[in-house]
């Protein structure tokens, strides 16, 4: 079992920071635009080494999205940095045609996902990004769990030829990833092997996936944890892998319960090997402001969740 | 370089594709199409400096970007006659496993595609990206794009269009295709434009006009005229009135052939007044 220390804590939008930072120096073809958040998307050493490759958009996503799709012809490795709100849901339509359909190499780097965001309120909190995302045709989408996974992530979809949508959040959160980590897109990480029930869980979910199998493993549960943090294109065979052992899952994530990891993982099981499941995830609401910790226990994403979720699937095996 | 009446002779061929294409599928829109074929003719024929062999990258080329994208059969016309792709093409517009689109696309990868259209208000903002990553190349060439003017009703151009000034994107040459028309009437009765010069002077631009830009020898001079001024620090922008269905004249001036297709009868009396110069596909 992985060991969580909670006095190291640091937030995923400072592992995109640290990744674009590194790309500055290791990938000339890589740039960044911003719509007015350089701060709140850790840019500043990427700007401050390679004031060149930066542009800034001003308030202005749809414009952003539009000349980040232009970057690419002639080369141009663009990363569109914002809130996930603002790059996903208010340009939805500028993605599709100019960066979806038209294939090109763009870079989605969406900060304060969820509710997580906090005290600023539900107009901030986007939970519908990852079911938009991955409704368009050729989008990687990607929901890493902490600092190294989101550093290691984004240094992934550089080196990936296509569309990513890249989530992330605001919190600070404990770090239980390897530093300088492996990432490969497309493929789930196990965290820990269990044989009565599976959680898939993804983005700050994962933490709370594996305080809950703690708390399983106190009432004699083997719960078997996996870190899905590409939604899309979904590790379809660690799934069912997973299921065919365990016979039910749990799906964990700071999303809409419908469109995000968990209908995506029900039409996987559903097709390769139908099996109960129980989904963690806001329910058909919007949220609100609070605290990170406050807001996952109202809206019904605290390990606590997690753990009934658990023992109420494994009463429906 | 072609003389004015091998260019002209070229418009009325480009015409022809136009009505042949909208009529062969019964859909498209031929009004917007005849009303800019100068303008592209001139830019592929003329202006641009561009490679028919076609790199997605189009490193050392001047690049075109459609915004009104759904004036697509004047494009596709063009592309086939600058040697694009075979002109027997045309006839698939609109129709099953086509790579001509009805408004155009990348993704079945015609050539002299950079981008799809047809949502209106995206080309402006692609247009600067490409710009700015020919300035991070050191790739002097030009980048073109085009825009309706009832697609002005966009914000997202104006975003585009305050990035553009303040960021001296001066590589970017824009054109507006000022027919005055829309799907649903008038411009001026729709949402009124309002003074255009003066808003794009307001935004920072270099603003020219061209008085009739189905005057091909007009159009030549407005973009010879943009490219002098190009390269100081301001991007540059041409006001070009045109006539919606110009050259066909039952079509000409309204927009009721905005998105409509000729008949049989129509087509005839169409084909009629534009003599076939390069030959039918």
């Amino acid at each position: 079992m992985i060991q969580v220390d909670y006095s190291n804590k640091k937030d995923t939008r400072s592992g995109f920071g640290a990744g674009m930072a590194e790309l500055g120096r290791t990938n000339p073809d890589v740039v960044a635009l911003c719509a007015d958040l350089i701060g709140s998307l850790k840019l500043e050493k990427f700007i401050e080494e390679n004031p060149e490759r930066f542009f800034q958009t001003g308030i202005a996503e749809a414009n952003m999205m539009g000349i980040a799709a232009g970057l690419t012809i002639g080369g141009k490795i663009p990363f569109a940095c914002t809130f996930a709100n603002f790059a996903t849901g208010r340009v939805y339509d500028q993605i599709r045609q100019s960066i979806a359909y038209s294939g090109k190499n763009v870079k989605i780097a969406a900060s304060h996902a969820g509710l997580t965001l906090g005290e600023d309120g539900a107009t901030h909190q986007i939970l519908e990004d990852i079911g938009l995302m991955q409704m368009l045709p050729g989008f990687t989408v990607i929901n890493p769990c902490d600092y190294n996974q989101t550093k290691a992530a984004t240094i992934a979809a550089a080196a990936h030829d296509g569309p990513v949508y890249l989530r992330f959040g605001r919190p600070k959160w404990p770090v239980f990833t390897p530093e300088n980590q492996e990432f490969t897109i497309g493929k789930a990480w196990h965290i820990q092997s269990g044989t009565d029930v599976s959680i898939f869980a993804t983005g700050h979910m994962v933490l709370k996936a594996i305080e809950a199998a703690a708390q399983l493993q106190d009432k004699g549960v083997s719960a078997e944890v996996i870190n899905i943090h590409t939604i899309k294109p979904l590790d379809i065979q660690a799934v069912i892998e997973s299921v065919q052992k365990t016979r039910c899952a749990v799906i964990a994530e700071e999303h809409q319960r419908l469109g995000g990891l968990g209908s995506a993982i029900a039409q996987v099981t559903a097709e390769g090997c139908p099996v109960p499941l129980e989904f963690v995830a806001v329910q058909d609401s919007f949220g609100e402001s609070g605290t990170s910790d406050a807001l996952l226990e109202k809206y019904g994403l605290g390990a606590s969740h997690v753990t009934a979720a658990a023992l109420k699937v494994l009463s429906r095996k | 370089m072609p003389t004015i009446s091998e260019l002209q002779a070229i418009c009325s061929q480009v015409r022809r594709d136009i009505i042949r294409q909208t009529h062969g599928v019964q859909s498209g829109h031929p009004g917007g199409s005849l009303g800019c074929t100068e303008y592209m003719v001139a830019l592929y024929f003329e202006i641009m400096h561009h490679d028919k062999s076609f790199q997605m990258d189009g490193k050392g080329e001047d690049l075109f970007f459609l915004s009104n994208g759904h004036i697509s059969p004047v494009w596709y016309s063009v592309l086939a006659r600058s040697g694009y792709f075979p002109v027997s093409e045309l006839a698939t517009f609109r129709k099953l496993d086509s790579r001509l689109q009805g408004h155009p696309a990348t993704h079945e990868h015609l050539p002299g595609i950079r981008v799809a259209s047809g949502s209106l208000g995206q080309g402006m903002s692609v247009a600067i990206g490409a710009a700015l990553s020919k300035k991070l190349n050191g790739d002097s060439r030009m980048v073109y794009s085009l825009h309706g003017d009832g697609e002005l009703q966009e914000g997202q151009i104006w975003e585009a269009a305050m990035y553009a000034a303040h960021n001296k994107v001066d590589n970017l040459i824009s054109s507006i295709d000022l027919n005055g028309q829309q799907i649903d009437g008038p411009t001026e009765q729709v949402l009124s434009l309002g003074n255009l010069r003066a808003k794009w002077e307001a935004f920072g631009w270099d603003v020219l006009e061209c008085a009739d830009g189905n005057d091909i020898e007009q159009l030549l001079a407005a973009l010879n005229e943009a490219k002098q001024r190009s390269g100081n620090g301001k991007p540059v922008m041409i006001l070009m009135r045109t006539a919606m269905g110009k050259g066909v004249d039952f079509m000409e001036g309204t927009h009721h052939w905005h998105g409509v297709a000729p008949n049989d009868e129509q087509k005839d009396r169409a084909l009629a007044q534009l003599p076939e110069t390069l030959g039918d596909y």
